[in-house]
């Protein structure tokens, strides 16, 4: 385990910001810490990276000890903050070099690293403008090459593509998930956007300072017990009793829609088409989020979705008139 | 799984001078880059030298001593010094606003170098300003030799370290550039008006004269009085013994370094 946490708990004056948790994660890994604002977990960054004493617990990293060992820690990780801490007046290339000297790189390599960063993210035919030139996006690929420049062996995300559009997201999410293996790297970051969680290696979803669930994601997305068909018909009620009759499903009626669990959505639309299609006006597949693990743990949405939700579905039936019209 | 670096103190040391160096350059580059900032620096001096200066010095009779404009001078000199290393110590307010001080702090480097790095900062851009003024000399009837020269430049720089670690012993208690125009307007006016830059301190009312004697300020610019106008006595004299000024500009750095390193330990 290169981070460990036992039993942490941090109280700003009577506020319980974070309460009792522990986890551990592997090196190598991406590890996601997957909650909304004010749930704990930039207090629980701010704690790994020595900012802030908790008040009760222990925290490794490396093997050191976060309050004990200062100096240690802070020189096995790199942090990228929720807000940019780059030096706006200064330019890319100085950034970095600032970094390198801060963290006493050899000076035969502080080049020669600070370039192949610079290339890494995309950034070195810009390494000579100031930074306050540059996009949300790119300041923060900047700080993402800042933070690997001293070679951690822990890379702190805070809520990494906070602000940034939809483009510069996917963009930097590239380079997020090359990071284990190219820079031999462990990464913890945190999020409030469900897709990005997506790709953790292991996740803890926290909510009011507390550790909920655990888990990859995919084993937490199982725990919500499969996808959901939501379908329109021209009789709800005959197609709701062939439907458990025929295919043994508990089908549920909500405003005029029906609704049914089933373990494989992409398997199980076919065989009620077969069966029903006449009586169908349409259908959409939801399989299960890490939004839903959170709404069935907590009872409440992380955040509104963003994309429209029947996506994957209108596909299905786009596919299926497409075979029943030849 | 265990990380075990074996640090020698050599390269512990070698760590602490990087980080210094780095916080040095990082101002001086700045310093370099915003010429305006240079220029602005400078005639603020330059207005209370030759206009305020030259005005006041109509009220003060010629035979109290040395000339208005000549005893003002070293006032004037600790002037750019406090508004410079003032400035360049608060910009940390502004590094914790805009988060690169943070990018400092989560480096491994102790937190005494960050405060010396930044002092050495103001001290080196307020010299240069105090150098500039200083190279006026002869606009305000001074002969100066090689030693008195080099020895005013001397007792700036200590000043300037002094002023700048104060001042970023006030920054550790500011979250937020709002609070400049507080620090601006009840710490270096006041601090200005009571170093003995415009009058000297011996003429102050009692509780005044206080204000002043635990004013940092108060002994650098008595310090330069003394090099500057040597065998003054009476009214313009200095206030204080050489000696003194002296050790309490090295003993207030040292205090003010010291304490403001301890702020920059406390975690949140």
């Amino acid at each position: 385990m290169i981070i460990k946490v036992e039993h942490l708990t941090k109280r700003f004056d009577g506020i319980t910001a974070v309460n009792d948790i522990s986890f551990g994660v592997e090196e190598g890994t991406i590890f996601g810490f997957l909650g909304p604002n004010g749930a704990g977990k930039t207090t629980t960054i701010n704690i790994l990276c020595t900012l802030f004493s908790p008040t009760s617990g222990e925290a490794f990293i490396a093997g050191h000890d976060c309050m004990k060992e200062p100096a240690e820690v802070r020189k096995a990780i790199g942090i990228v903050f929720q807000d940019t801490t780059l030096d706006k007046d200064l330019t890319a290339y100085e950034n970095l070099i600032f970094h390198a000297y801060l963290y006493s790189v050899p000076k035969n390599e502080m080049r020669e690293r600070v370039d192949n960063a610079l290339k890494f993210v995309d950034l070195y035919e810009r390494k000579d403008d100031l930074v306050k030139k540059f996009s949300g996006g790119m300041k923060r690929r900047l700080e993402v090459a800042r933070g690997l420049i001293h070679r951690p062996r822990v890379l702190f995300l805070d809520e990494p593509t906070l602000g940034l559009d939809p483009q510069s997201r996917t963009n930097l999410w590239e380079f997020i998930t090359k990071l284990p293996e190219k820079h031999n790297v462990t990464v913890f970051m945190t999020t409030h956007y469900m897709e990005e969680a997506e790709v953790c290696d292991r996740i803890a979803i926290i909510d009011k300072g507390k550790i909920i669930a655990m888990g990859s994601p995919e084993e937490l997305k199982r725990t919500i017990g499969g996808d959901v068909v939501y379908m329109r018909t021209t009789d709800n009620a005959n197609v709701k009793e062939e439907i458990e009759r025929l295919l043994k499903l508990t089908v549920t009626e909500k405003d005029g829609e029906l609704y049914m669990t089933c373990d494989m959505g992409d398997t199980c639309i076919p065989e009620m088409m077969r069966k029903i299609g006449e009586k169908v006006i349409s259908v959409r597949l939801q399989r299960p989020t890490l939004n839903d693990v959170f709404l069935k743990l907590t009872g409440k949405a992380i955040r509104e979705e963003e994309a429209s939700p029947g996506e994957g579905v209108k596909e299905y039936v786009r596919a299926y008139r497409r075979r029943t019209e030849k | 799984m265990q990380y075990a670096p074996t640090l020698n103190p050599r390269i512990l040391i070698i760590m602490e001078f990087n980080a210094i160096y780095v916080i040095v350059a990082r101002e001086f580059k700045k310093f370099i880059r915003e010429r305006s900032r240079l220029f602005s620096a400078i005639a603020r001096p330059l207005l209370w030298l030759f206009i305020v200066g030259a005005g006041i010095s109509r009220l003060v009779s010629p035979d109290v001593g040395v000339p208005y404009i000549q005893f003002i001078f070293p006032g004037i000199l600790g002037m750019t010094i406090l508004f410079s290393s003032m400035f360049s110590s608060i910009s940390i307010i502004w590094d914790k606003e805009f988060g690169f001080l943070k990018e400092i702090l989560v480096a491994p480097v102790s937190r005494f170098s960050i405060v010396i790095g930044k002092a050495l900062s103001g001290t080196v851009v307020s010299t240069i300003q105090a150098a500039i003024i200083l190279a006026l000399f002869p606009f305000v009837g001074f002969k100066l030799g090689v030693f008195q020269i080099i020895g005013v430049i001397l007792i700036c720089a200590s000043l300037s370290f002094s002023i700048s670690a104060f001042g970023i012993l006030l920054a550790t208690f500011y979250e937020s550039y709002e609070s400049f125009s507080v620090i601006m307007n009840f710490i270096i006016m006041p601090m200005f008006f009571l170093s003995g830059a415009m009058y000297p301190v011996k003429l102050l009312p009692e509780i005044l004269k206080i204000v002043s004697k635990i004013n940092p300020l108060t002994y650098g610019i008595d310090a330069i009085k003394h090099v500057l106008f040597p065998f003054e006595k009476g009214k313009m004299s200095p206030d204080f013994l050489f000696i003194i000024d002296i050790g309490v500009i090295i003993l207030s750095s040292l205090v003010f370094v010291l304490i403001a390193g301890k702020a920059f330990e406390r975690r949140g």
